[in-house]
This record gives C-alpha cells, sequence and structure tokens, in this order.
C-alpha cells in the first residue's frame, strides 16, 4: 500500500510559526545533579542568573531558584556564586524523580 | 611486487579520510570544521601535534578561504589536501572552478550532506551535484575502507603529468563519515612507493620565487578557449587512468574497486540498478535476496561521478531490459534525478529500454533494503511491458 | 562513543563490525541513536536498524516510550540504565533483560554520568555474545591513563552488577 505523504507546511518554503512552540525539550529529565541554595549565604547578586547558560534561574524577588523542568545540572551557577551558596546534590537524594 | 600487510583499526570514514591524507604526505593543509566532517580537520591536527604529519597548516577562517590556500599552495608546488561538505564546498564555489581552471592536483574529500535553502544538517549528495560543473574529477565512494584507498588513488590521478586536475572524494555524510568500521590502514612506506611513479614524470608547471610567471592570465579569446579545451580533454583522459590506477592499486594493495563503475553480478542480469555511495552496500544484499526468488536483476555502483563514465555505462547496459537509476539528489530543472538525467543523455547508445529514475535518501532518510527492493520489482515489471512511473520520490509515497 | 568501543571489541574477536550514529530529530532525553551491526561476513548494509536483535537504552526515561520496542525481534534483548527494577516484562518479544544502574556506577568510579563502559559490561554479560576480555581491551584503543582505569571499573561493575532477567 503507498502512503502519500501529507503536506508538513501549507507555505511553498519552509515558514514556521515562531510564536507558536515548535520544539519543547524537557531538559530536566538530563540532569543528574541540581543547585540546592543555601539562602543564608545568597544575597541576591544574580550571577547565578546571569551565568546560568539555558537562562532558567527564575527571580523570587531575594533569591533566585533553578526551573527545574530546564535545569541541566551543569553546575556552573554553583562555580560562579562568590558566596559559596550554591551546591549540586545529586538526583537520587530528591524524592521528586519518578 | 606487493604492499605489506596493514594495520586494522576500527575507526570512523572520517577518521580513515584524515589517514588517507596523512599517508600521502601533503605539505600544504587548510581545512575549516564542517559537520560532519570536523573530525578530519581534528584528527590532521592531532597527527601533526603528535610528530606523524609534517605539514604546513593553514588556520583559516571559512572555505572560500581553505580553498584559496590550498589551490596557491599546490600552483606553487605543494602536495595539498581539504576537506568540506554543504555549506562549506558551495562557500568555495569560486576557488572549486579556479583550483580546476588552474589545473592544481588539488585533493578533497566532500562528506556529503544537503545543500542551505532548508536547514540542512543531514545526508544527501545534493552538494556533490551542485558542483558538477567545476571542472572537477568527481568521485563516489561506498565504505570507509573505499575512502582511505580513493585517496590515495586520488593523489595519484590528479598529479599524474596527463591529468592535472583537482579530484574531489565523495563519501555519504553520517552513513559513512560516523560510520566505524574495520580499516586497513597500509604502510606508509607502501604508500610512498604507489605514488613513486608520479616522481618519474614532467614536472608541472608551478610558481618559484624569484621567477616572473602568471597563472590562469589569459581571459579572452583563443587563449581561454585554448585553456578550456586542455581542461575538457584531460577530463576525458581520466576516464581510462581511473581505470589503470585502480588496477595498479589493486595489483599492489590487493584491493580492487572497478574504476570508473563496479559491476556487481551484470553479466547475465536482464534488469539493473545503478546506485552510488553507501546506498551500494545495502543494494548488494537486496540484489542477492532477489536472485534467490529468481529475478536476475544486476547492480552498477557509480564510482566516477565526473567526467561521467558514458562508455562503460552503455558497455555495461547493453542487452539489458530496463534500468532503475537510484538518486541521493534532484536535478533542478529536470524531472529525473541527476544521475538519471545524465545517463539519459545516452539513450540513443542505449537500445530503447526503460529507464525508471528514483529519488531517495534525501535528508538523512534512509535507502533502505524495503525501498531498494520496490525499485528492483518495479524495474522488472516495467522490463515485461507494464506501465510505470517515470520519476518516484520514495519518501514522498511510501510503501507500507 | 559506546557503540565504536563495542565494534572494536567484536573486531578484535574476529567479526565484522559497522556502527554508526545518527542524529534525527531531539526527542525527549534522547538526541542520539547509535546503530551497530554484526556479523561473521562483511557487512553491507548501510542503513539505519528497524528489526534489533538487541536494545541498549542508555536514558531510562525513553522507558515510557511505547514506540521503543517497535521492530525489536523476537527472543530480543534489552539492556537498560535503571535504578529501578523491571516491574514486568515490557514488551512481549524481549527474552532477555539486564538491568544496571550504570548511572550511579558511572558517578561512583569515573566521577561523572557516563554509563556507557558500565552498559558495555553488562551488554556483555546479559548477552554472552562477547567476552568481557575484548571489552576492557579495547577500551585502551579509546581512553588512557585514570580516565581509563576508571572505566574499567565501571565495565567490570556493569559486568557483575547487571541482574539478568531470562523469560
Amino acid at each position: 500500500m503507498v502512503i502519500k505523504h501529507k503536506n508538513i507546511f501549507t507555505t511553498e518554503s519552509a515558514w514556521s510559526d515562531a510564536d507558536k512552540v515548535l520544539l519543547c525539550l524537557d531538559t530536566g529529565g538530563w540532569r543528574t545533579e541540581r543547585p540546592v541554595l543555601d539562602q543564608s549565604k545568597c544575597n541576591y547578586c544574580g550571577l547565578c542568573a546571569l551565568y546560568c547558560p539555558p537562562q532558567c534561574m527564575l527571580d523570587k524577588g531575594d533569591h533566585y531558584e533553578a526551573n527545574l523542568a530546564y535545569c541541566k545540572g551543569c553546575g556552573i551557577c554553583a562555580h560562579e556564586c562568590p558566596r559559596g551558596a550554591l551546591t549540586m546534590v545529586p538526583e537520587g537524594e530528591f524524592a521528586d524523580e519518578g | 611486487m606487493k604492499a605489506k600487510k596493514g594495520t586494522i583499526r576500527v575507526i570512523t570514514g572520517n577518521a580513515v579520510g584524515a589517514y588517507g591524507a596523512m599517508l600521502c604526505r601533503p605539505e600544504v593543509i587548510a581545512a575549516y570544521p564542517i559537520t560532519p566532517q570536523s573530525e578530519i580537520a581534528e584528527q590532521l591536527a592531532q597527527f601533526r601535534a603528535d610528530g606523524v604529519l609534517d605539514a604546513e597548516f593553514v588556520e583559516v577562517e571559512g572555505e572560500n578561504s581553505a580553498m584559496n590556500v590550498v589551490l596557491a599552495a599546490s600552483v606553487a608546488g605543494a602536495r595539498v589536501f581539504t576537506a568540506t561538505s554543504s555549506y562549506g564546498l558551495v562557500f568555495m564555489y569560486d576557488a572549486l572552478q579556479e583550483a580546476s581552471g588552474f589545473r592544481t592536483p588539488v585533493v578533497m574529500v566532500n562528506a556529503n550532506r544537503e545543500t542551505p535553502g532548508i536547514h540542512a544538517v543531514s545526508a544527501g549528495q545534493q552538494d556533490m551535484i551542485s558542483a558538477r560543473d567545476t571542472g572537477w574529477v568527481q568521485i563516489i565512494v561506498e565504505n570507509d575502507q573505499e575512502i582511505l584507498d580513493q585517496i590515495i588513488m586520488a593523489y595519484r590521478l590528479a598529479e599524474d603529468y596527463d591529468i592535472q586536475l583537482p579530484v574531489m572524494v565523495n563519501y555519504d555524510g553520517y552513513y559513512l563519515s560516523y560510520l566505524a568500521e574495520a580499516v586497513e590502514i597500509p604502510q606508509i612506506e607502501d604508500v610512498d612507493a604507489f605514488l613513486a611513479p608520479l616522481k618519474k614524470q614532467p614536472p608541472r608547471p608551478r610558481l618559484v620565487p624569484g621567477v616572473a610567471k602568471g597563472c590562469g592570465t589569459h581571459g579572452i579569446e583563443m587563449g581561454y578557449v585554448e585553456a578550456r579545451y586542455k581542461h575538457w580533454q584531460a577530463l576525458e583522459r581520466v576516464k581510462n587512468k581511473a581505470d589503470e590506477i585502480d588496477k595498479a592499486f589493486g595489483d599492489y594493495f590487493g584491493r580492487y574497486y572497478g574504476g570508473q563503475i563496479e559491476e556487481y553480478r551484470t553479466g547475465d542480469a536482464d534488469i539493473v540498478v545503478v546506485a552510488s555511495g553507501s546506498a551500494t552496500g545495502t543494494a548488494r544484499t537486496v540484489i542477492d535476496a532477489k536472485r534467490e526468488q529468481g529475478i536476475k536483476v544486476g547492480l552498477i555502483k557509480m564510482r566516477l561521478f565526473r567526467p561521467f563514465p558514458a562508455e562503460k555505462l552503455i558497455e555495461a547496459l547493453k542487452g539489458k531490459k530496463a534500468v532503475g537509476v537510484i538518486d541521493r539528489s534532484v536535478c533542478f530543472g529536470w524531472k529525473y534525478g541527476p544521475i538519471c538525467t545524465e545517463l539519459m543523455a545516452l539513450s540513443p547508445k542505449l537500445e530503447t529500454v526503460p529507464i525508471l529514475s528514483y529519488i531517495d535518501g534525501l535528508a538523512n532518510l534512509d535507502i533502505n533494503v524495503p525501498h531498494i527492493g520496490r525499485v528492483v520489482d518495479e524495474v522488472y515489471a516495467a522490463a515485461r511491458g507494464k506501465p510505470y512511473q517515470e520519476v518516484t520520490w520514495i519518501p514522498m509515497e511510501e510503501e507500507r | 562513543m559506546a557503540a565504536r568501543m563495542l565494534a572494536s571489541a567484536f573486531v578484535a574477536e574476529g567479526k565484522y563490525v559497522a556502527s554508526f550514529p545518527m542524529y534525527g530529530f531531539e526527542r525527549r532525553g534522547a538526541p542520539v541513536v547509535a546503530f551497530t551491526r554484526v556479523d561473521e561476513k562483511p557487512i553491507r548494509e548501510k542503513t539505519q536498524i528497524y528489526t534489533p536483535d538487541c536494545m541498549v537504552v542508555i536514558d531510562p526515561g525513553l522507558m515510557k516510550i511505547p514506540a521503543l520496542f517497535n521492530g525489536l525481534k523476537p527472543e530480543g534483548v534489552l539492556i537498560v540504565n535503571s535504578k529501578t527494577r523491571l516491574k514486568s516484562k515490557p514488551n512481549e518479544n524481549l527474552k532477555i533483560a539486564g538491568v544496571v544502574n550504570a548511572t550511579q556506577i558511572a558517578v561512583e568510579e569515573i566521577g561523572r554520568d557516563i554509563p556507557n563502559t558500565c552498559l558495555l559490561g553488562a551488554f556483555a554479560a546479559a548477552t554472552g555474545w562477547i567476552d568481557l576480555k575484548s571489552v576492557l581491551a579495547c577500551l585502551g584503543d579509546y581512553l588512557s591513563g585514570d580516565m581509563l582505569q576508571r572505566n574499567l571499573k565501571s565495565a567490570e561493575r556493569g559486568f557483575k552488577e547487571v541482574e539478568v532477567i531470562k523469560w
């Protein structure tokens, strides 16, 4: 049986709607350790958010937290924090991992 | 006289490309990284760092410069090497024409990948097709061992005094560039010996410091025509020379590839499939399976693409009742695939046979066993007088 | 890289191998798939593998995808990196499964979540298609020094600690 290809595009060339989400990857699933904040050491300087490669640090008003849906656990935030407020902790120690 | 046994290594097609180049002792290398070829430049740099390769590396900011650097070095008499793919190949488009117009024996590997226009990070032969008319010798290989061997043969061909043309060795990106297979790496002394006959030939003209010379200087009227004419004649000479070199290589190293084309079980075949690149390997398994079922089918592997092996194809297709050509690219402006279109140009000399064009394997889609099986079935039906489709884009109408 | 190491190991045992990765559209947690063919005679087919005899799953998240086992041959083998045991037989075509917490072993032995060499050891144990000795021997072609020692340990632990289930 011959299956004819069903067009993906309505246009002649490969246009896509950049308002619609094209590819949404839950890259948080790739993580093997996550940054944990000791809030007593944090002075809200924002360096962790600046350095975060996927820019997934959420502004909580007086500190930042990694958005766990996208945080890949690279550890750069912990490395850059001038006060050592962030520690990378292995994922196995958290109950929310399925 | 036979070469000694080589070393067996399990490495990717890209790494093999680097070995092939290293063994031929190039003097100047300029290569810009691009998927799926980046590993070659990295491996060559590693060879140099390890002291195994004594070449001048020129760091360039793009492929256009890469080709300009190596062709200039070649004009100055150096043996050179570079590698590219897709966007890189088209970026050096003007330099490609100069390399062949100046009759420089540049050897380049091109890891076949789709060309720009639609974001193209996937396998396909479109880049090779887009450079068809650059005046280069173009050869397509089927597996990792052949990449290595063909690079060695490429130098022997390019630098031959009767040829003096740049040679592009094409291999499928992803399918061969990243394919790890056991490959026999020849001893460098044996490669030296294989390329040694070049030293006995008259030297080609080259730029020498202190000697006033021009290259590629005639731009009008009969000077231009004469240079073009000689280029055109040299390309014709490549055909027989490629066969001679293949035989010499096989006699020495024990591996023969057939020269311009390879014929697989075509002798008593009623129908033939024409393919090139990594798909040829898959096609062989299909040919064998169909033969078991009683279909007398053979395979022609296109190795030499430029110049087009017209005479060999006409000979190989004598007496065949139908042909199916599998193209891993598109011929803009013609209905049929590029290799198919060129084969059809030979039609007056081929008895009237149905020639079926198949376009498949674009953009990392597989040319797999069921697809080739379908090609054989449809060509077989056409040979028996059934109506057939002149051109089929297999991915657009998959058979399930 | 793991596919290439496996290829080397098989070649060392005198087999023919062809192995290559393919980067299709990225899917959840699995940006790369690699195909390896092993045979007693030269391998001519250069295509993706549609009907594998064995699947090595490095990202346990993939086990949730129903289409994962499409095409697996009857009497198929699964090697999976997972910290939880298999609760049931994931697919009717499966005959043998090798489950090992390669991520944990890798983090312990190598210091990073690179479970590949551990899974090679598990593969050798569960399938019996290759000697552990061959796997360990060929790691030296790709790694050296401290990294090599760590990966050798990781592979050995994969071999010893894999839980092999046969149905």
